[in-house]
C-alpha cells in the first residue's frame, strides 16, 4: 500500500552502456574484466579516470578484494563507494544507490560495474560459499547449484497454474531468435521448440535450454546528473522509477511471486506510465519460469496468467512485446554478477537508440528487472527500474 | 675331569656325534596356557608386538617387545612357585644354583597308557617296573614323563571339559617317593603343568608341585620330542631366565644324546 | 514401487574399486543440533521458547519474534510433499555418481518447509514422515518417507546410502565366545547378512554355545584374538576385503576399582583386550573398510562398538572396567573421524549391566544379550551413531545431561 510516493529521481540520468564481450572460459581475473569495463566507460564517455568519483561494483570472483581494493588497483579516488552482493538484483540495487548519491551531490560521476571471470572451477567455488542456509540445508541434498532449488520452484509453479514446458519454452525460443542478431551472444545456433522440448533433463522439470551458461564478461554504465551529461555531450537516459524488495512473501510455502508484486504499483506511479506504455522489457531470465513470474508480478498480466500471456504475445525484437532483446542470459551467457546488468545495459542502449542489430524501432521507454540470491528455497532479492530515452 | 673331555664333548656336539634334541615348543600367542578359575589372577597371554621391521619405525632393524607370564609355554617352575617351597633358601630362578641347570634325565614312556586314558596317573609300581628294565633312578636326575601328549592338536592337548582339564600326570604317592626315595632334581611333563589336569582332586592337591617344590626341586612342562630321547643317558640343559625373585620362566630346554 | 535389491555378484577382481566420495560437508555450528538428533534417531527442530514457532533452517534468532531462545526439541514428523525434482546431472561428484537423485520440498505440519531427500515411494501432495539421517559425509540431512510401510521399503537406493543395513552384507563379529556375540551373530544372520564371520580366541578352549555356531550356513568361525596383533593381521589378510560391517563384541568384565585390587594384572588384561584389541582391529580392518565405502551393494558401511554406559560416568564398583571402557569410547571417536572419509559409520551402543555372569550380583533391571543384538540390527538399519540400550543406560544418559556431579555422587554408593 502506497501512502505517499518516494522522492522522484529528478535530474538523474544513466549513460555509457558498456558490455565487454563474453567468453566461455577466461584465464584472466575478475579484476581484469572490471578493468576492461572501466576503461571502456571512460573512453565512451570521453572522461578521464580521475573524473570518476563514485564506484559501485558487483562480482562473485573478486576473491578477497572488495570495492576498496579496486580503487587502488585502478587508480580511482572516490568519495562514494559500494559493493553490492545481491546477485541478479545487483544492477537495480546499485543504480538506486548511485542515483541518490548523485542527486544529493555526494558524487558527480558514479561508475556502476559488474564483472566476473569463469575458470573451470569458478561456478563450484562460488556456490560452495554462497550462503549459510544453502550450506546447511540445500547443498547436502545434491543441489550443487541453483538447478534443483529452481526446479522445485518451477515444478510447483507449473503444477499450481497449469503451465506446460511448451509455455515456458516460448520464452527461451524467442530469446534465441533475438540472440541471433547479437554478435556477442555465446549461443549462435537457432533453437526450435522441438529442440527445446527434447533437450536432456537437468533436474526435472528444468531441461538443458532452461539453464544459462556461466561465462566470463563485464557490463557497466555511468550514473550522473543531467547537467553533467550535457556538459560532456553524452547521450543519457532519464531514470523514472525504481523498486527493490528482499525476502517478500516469506509466508508463501513455495515461491510463486517475487518482491516486485509488493511494489509494482509504486514502480509505475513514480514513473507516471502504465505497463502498456513500455517499448521494451528486459527481465532476469535465470530461469525462464522466473521470467514468466516477472510478467505477472510487473503488471503485464494477472497471477497465473503468464502462460496465456506468452502464448498470446510475440516476444521477439520485431514482435508486439519485445523482450530480452539481446537474447537474455539464456542465449548471451551469464557472466556472474554481470548477469544482473545485462538487461539494464541493453535497455539503456535501446532507449538511447544505440542497440544496433537488436534495436527495437523507436524504443524510448524500457523496463529492466533483477532477481537473485536463491537462499535456501527461494530467490530473496528483487528490483526493477524504468528508463526513458532522450526522445521521450 | 680334564678340560679335554669338555672340548671333546663340544666337538662331538658340533659334528653331530652327540645329538642336541630341542624339547621346547615355540613360544607364541597361539599356544595353550593354563586356565585358572576366572576369579583368580590369570597369567598374561604371550604377546609379540613388533617395534619395527626394516621400516619407518626403524629402517635397518627388526625387533619385538614380548610379553608373557612366567609360566607360559615350555617353562620351568622354581621352588618359590608353590607355598610348600616359599621359605627354602635359593628357591627362585635368580638364586638357584646354576649347576642344577644341567642334569641327566630318565624318560619313562607311558604313551600307550595315556593314549587309553587322558586321566592316566603315574604310580610307584609303574616306575618300579621301569627300573627293573633300566636300573634304579640315580639321585639328582630329572624324571621326564613321556606321554606323547605333545603330538596332539591343541584342542586335544588342552583337553578342557566342563569339569576342567583331563591330562595325564603323577599321583601323590609316586611324587613323594621320587622326591624322598630317589632324590630327583625335578619332574618334567609334556602337558600344561607337572600335575595331572584333575590333580586338584588329589590329596594333597597338585602333588607334583607340593612335593617337588616343598623339597627345593624343580618342574618342567610343555616339553616335546621326549620320544627322541633314550630311557637313560640323556643330559638335559634347562636354564631359566634370571628374573629377579622369579617363580619360573619360559626357557629353551635341550637334551644331549650320545650315540648308541 | 521399490524393486527389491538383488544379492550382489562376486566382485570382478580386474576392475578398479570405486573410491568413496562424500556429499557436501560444511555445516554451521547451530545446525549440528540436527547432527545430535540424527545420531540417535530423533527428529528435532528449533522451537522458539518465547513464541512457540518452529524454525528451519537452523538459525540464531526466531524469524517470528527475534527471540534468541531457540532450543532444539523433539518435533512432529508429519508433513506434506509440495514439490519434487530429480537431479539428473548434479555437479557434485558424490551425487553425480548416484544420479538420478530425488529431492523435494516438504511443508511440515508444525510449520517450516524443509528440503529433503526423498524415499522412492514419496508422492507429491501426499503425507510424508520426516527423519534426520547421517549421510555419507557424517552430517545430518532430512529424509522423507511415505507415511506407512511400502513393499521393499528398506531397499530404496537413497535410503541405503543413509544406513548400514546388514542385508546382503558380510559381518565380522569379533568375539563369539560370549552370549552377546552369539546373539549378535543370530540377529545379523536373521537380518539378511550373507556371511557372519565369528571371531573366537584360543580355539583350543571350548565355550558354551559353540555347537550352535558351528552348525549353521552362512556363519564361519574364525580364529581371532583381538589383543594379539598377529592374530588380527592374519585374519585381516584372509577376510579384510570382505568385512562390510564389523561388530566389536569384546567382553572383558571384572568387578573392582582401585583400592580393592592389588596390582595391575587384571587392569592389564582389561587394557590389553578392550583398548589394545580395539587398536589392533582398527589398524588391521580399518583401512580396507575405509576404502570400500562405495563398493556396491555390499559396500563397507559400519563399525559397531558395544560399550558400557559407564564409559560415560565411572561406576566405582566396576571402576577399572569403567575406565577401560572410557578409553575405548575415546578411541571410537578417533576412529569415527578416521573412517568418515570412507563413509563408514562408527556406531556406539551403550548398555547398562548385562544379564551375564560378571554382573550376577547387580540387581535388575539388566539388559538381555538378545536386546543388545536387536539394537545392533535396528541401529544399523536406521543408520544411527549412538544407541542407549535398556533402562539403566537411558537413565544414565539423562542424568549425565542434567547434572554430571549429581550422577557422580549417585554412582558412588
Amino acid at each position: 500500500m502506497i501512502n505517499s510516493l518516494r522522492a522522484p529521481y529528478d535530474g538523474v540520468v544513466i549513460a555509457a552502456p558498456v558490455t565487454i564481450p563474453y567468453v566461455r572460459y577466461s584465464i584472466e581475473s575478475a579484476q581484469w574484466w572490471i578493468g576492461r569495463a572501466l576503461s571502456a566507460l571512460v573512453a565512451q564517455a570521453g572522461i578521464k579516470v580521475s573524473d570518476i568519483d563514485g564506484l559501485c561494483v558487483s562480482s562473485f570472483t573478486m576473491g578477497t578484494d572488495s570495492g576498496v581494493g579496486l580503487t587502488q588497483h585502478f587508480g580511482l579516488c572516490v568519495r562514494w563507494l559500494d559493493t553490492i552482493p545481491l546477485g541478479g538484483a545487483s544492477a537495480i540495487a546499485g543504480l538506486r544507490k548511485a542515483a541518490r548519491a548523485v542527486q544529493a551531490r555526494d558524487a558527480d560521476i558514479v561508475a556502476c560495474v559488474a564483472g566476473d571471470t569463469n575458470h573451470v572451477d569458478s561456478f563450484r567455488l562460488t556456490l560452495e560459499n554462497f550462503s549459510r542456509f544453502n550450506q546447511d540445508a540445500v547443498y547436502p541434498y545434491g543441489a550443487g547449484g541453483a538447478n534443483a532449488s529452481f526446479a522445485l520452484i518451477a515444478r510447483n509453479y507449473m503444477r499450481t497454474f497449469g503451465v506446460t514446458r511448451e509455455d515456458v519454452g516460448r520464452i527461451a525460443v524467442a530469446q534465441r531468435a533475438n540472440a541471433l542478431r547479437n554478435p556477442h551472444a555465446l549461443m549462435k545456433a537457432p533453437l526450435t521448440m522441438e529442440q527445446y522440448l527434447a533437450a536432456r533433463p537437468i533436474s526435472d522439470p528444468i531441461h538443458l535450454f532452461d539453464c544459462v551458461m556461466p561465462c566470463a564478461g563485464a557490463e557497466a554504465f555511468l550514473v550522473m546528473r543531467d547537467e553533467t551529461a550535457a556538459s560532456l555531450g553524452l547521450p543519457a537516459a532519464r531514470l523514472l522509477s525504481t523498486i527493490e524488495r528482499h525476502n517478500a512473501f516469506a509466508d508463501d510455502p513455495m515461491q510463486v511471486r517475487g518482491g516486485w508484486a509488493m511494489d509494482v504499483g509504486e514502480l509505475y506511479a513514480m514513473a507516471g506510465v502504465k505497463p502498456d506504455d513500455l517499448d521494451v522489457v528486459q527481465t532476469y531470465d535465470d530461469y525462464p519460469v522466473i521470467t514468466m513470474m516477472q510478467f505477472e508480478d510487473l503488471g503485464f498480466c494477472g497471477k497465473g496468467e503468464g502462460a496465456a500471456f506468452v502464448r498470446q504475445r510475440d516476444l521477439t525484437i520485431d514482435g508486439d512485446f519485445p523482450h530480452n532483446t539481446s537474447g537474455g542470459q539464456l542465449s548471451v551467457g551469464q557472466a556472474g554478477a554481470a548477469g544482473a546488468y545485462l538487461g539494464l545495459v541493453e535497455g539503456l542502449r535501446q532507449v538511447l537508440g544505440t542497440a544496433g542489430p537488436t534495436q527495437v524501432r523507436n524504443a524510448s521507454l524500457a523496463l529492466a528487472s533483477g532477481f537473485g540470491m536463491i537462499n535456501y528455497d527461494r530467490g530473496l532479492a528483487s528490483g526493477a527500474a524504468i528508463l526513458a530515452g532522450p526522445s521521450r | 675331569m680334564q678340560s679335554k673331555n669338555l672340548l671333546e664333548l663340544a666337538s662331538a656336539i658340533s659334528s653331530g656325534a652327540v645329538r642336541v634334541v630341542d624339547l621346547t615348543f615355540t613360544l607364541s600367542p597361539d599356544f595353550p596356557v593354563i586356565v585358572l578359575p576366572p576369579e583368580f589372577g590369570q597369567a598374561a597371554p604371550v604377546r609379540i608386538q613388533e617395534i619395527s621391521r626394516y621400516d619407518g619405525r626403524g629402517p635397518a632393524w627388526y625387533w619385538n617387545n614380548v610379553t608373557f607370564g612366567e609360566h607360559t609355554g615350555t617353562h620351568f617352575d622354581a621352588p618359590i612357585h608353590w607355598f610348600t617351597g616359599k621359605d627354602l633358601p635359593n628357591n627362585a630362578v635368580d638364586t638357584m644354583p646354576p649347576k642344577d641347570m644341567i642334569a641327566p634325565a630318565c624318560v619313562i614312556d607311558c604313551s600307550s597308557q595315556a593314549a587309553q586314558n587322558p586321566d592316566f596317573l603315574l604310580t610307584v609300581p609303574i616306575v618300579e617296573a621301569w627300573e627293573a628294565k633300566h636300573g634304579r633312578i640315580p639321585e639328582r636326575n630329572w624324571v621326564l614323563l613321556r606321554t606323547d601328549w605333545s603330538k596332539k592338536g591343541w584342542r586335544d592337548y588342552a583337553n578342557l571339559r566342563d569339569d576342567g582339564a583331563h591330562t595325564p600326570g603323577p599321583n601323590p604317592e609316586v611324587m613323594k617317593w621320587l622326591v624322598e626315595q630317589r632324590g630327583v632334581i625335578g619332574f618334567g611333563t609334556e602337558t600344561i603343568g607337572t600335575d595331572a589336569g584333575q590333580a586338584g582332586h588329589l590329596e594333597p592337591p597338585y602333588p607334583a608341585h607340593h612335593f617337588l617344590h616343598g623339597a627345593g626341586r624343580y618342574g618342567l612342562q610343555c616339553l616335546c620330542n621326549l620320544d627322541q630321547l633314550p630311557a637313560t643317558g640323556a643330559v638335559v640343559v634347562a636354564s631359566p631366565l634370571k628374573i629377579q625373585n622369579g617363580s619360573g620362566s619360559p626357557l629353551r630346554v635341550i637334551a644331549l644324546v650320545a650315540p648308541t | 514401487m521399490i524393486d527389491p535389491i538383488k544379492p550382489p555378484r562376486r566382485k570382478n577382481p580386474l576392475l578398479r574399486t570405486r573410491l568413496p566420495a562424500s556429499p557436501p560437508r560444511p555445516r554451521s555450528r547451530t545446525s549440528h543440533g540436527f547432527t545430535r538428533a540424527a545420531a540417535e534417531g530423533r527428529f528435532m527442530l528449533q522451537r522458539c521458547e518465547a513464541c512457540g514457532s518452529f524454525a528451519y533452517p537452523a538459525r540464531e534468532a526466531c524469524p517470528s519474534c527475534l527471540s534468541a531462545d531457540l532450543a532444539f526439541v523433539d518435533a512432529p514428523r508429519r508433513g506434506m510433499l509440495l514439490a519434487e525434482t530429480t537431479a539428473r546431472v548434479p555437479s557434485d561428484v558424490y551425487f553425480r555418481e548416484r544420479a538420478p537423485w530425488r529431492i523435494g520440498l516438504v511443508k511440515m505440519d508444525c510449520g517450516p518447509t524443509i528440503v529433503a531427500h526423498l524415499h522412492g515411494d514419496c508422492a507429491e501432495g501426499a503425507a510424508i514422515c520426516m527423519s534426520l539421517q547421517l549421510d555419507k559425509s557424517g552430517q545430518a540431512v532430512a529424509f522423507a518417507h511415505p507415511e506407512g510401510d511400502t513393499p521393499n521399503m528398506a531397499d530404496d537406493k537413497q535410503w541405503r546410502e543413509m544406513t548400514a543395513d546388514p542385508k546382503f552384507r558380510r559381518v565380522l563379529v569379533t568375539n563369539g565366545r560370549g552370549v552377546i556375540g552369539q546373539e549378535a551373530v543370530a540377529a545379523l544372520k536373521a537380518a539378511g547378512a550373507k556371511t557372519v564371520f565369528v571371531g573366537v580366541a584360543e580355539p583350543w578352549r571350548p565355550f558354551a554355545g559353540e555347537e550352535r555356531l558351528r552348525d549353521q550356513d552362512g556363519i564361519e568361525i574364525v580364529t581371532l584374538d583381538a589383543a594379539d596383533e598377529k592374530s588380527v593381521a592374519d585374519l585381516a589378510a584372509d577376510i579384510g576385503g570382505k568385512v562390510d560391517i564389523l561388530v566389536n563384541t569384546t567382553e572383558y568384565v571384572r568387578p573392582g576399582g582401585l583400592l580393592d585390587r592389588r596390582g595391575t594384572s587384571i587392569a592389564r588384561d582389561e587394557i590389553d583386550q578392550a583398548y589394545l584389541g580395539f587398536i589392533n582391529l582398527a589398524q588391521a580392518f580399518g583401512p580396507a573398510m575405509r576404502m570400500r565405502g562405495a563398493d556396491g551393494i555390499n559396500s563397507s558401511a559400519a563399525w559397531v562398538n558395544i560399550l558400557s554406559v559407564y564409559a560415560l560416568a565411572n561406576w566405582p564398583a566396576f571402576g577399572a572396567y569403567s575406565a577401560s571402557q572410557a578409553a575405548c569410547l575415546s578411541l571410537s571417536h578417533c576412529l569415527r573421524a578416521e573412517l568418515r572419509p570412507g563413509g563408514v559409520k562408527v556406531m556406539n551402543l551403550f548398555t547398562g549391566p548385562v544379564d551375564t555372569e560378571w554382573f550376577q550380583m547387580v540387581p535388575p533391571p539388566k539388559v538381555a544379550p538378545r536386546a543388545i543384538a536387536q539394537a545392533i540390527v535396528s541401529g544399523l538399519k536406521g543408520g544411527l551413531e549412538e544407541m542407549y540400550v535398556g533402562d539403566v543406560a537411558e537413565e544414565i544418559r539423562q542424568r549425565l545431561a542434567a547434572n554430571p556431579k549429581a550422577l557422580e555422587r549417585e554412582l558412588d554408593r
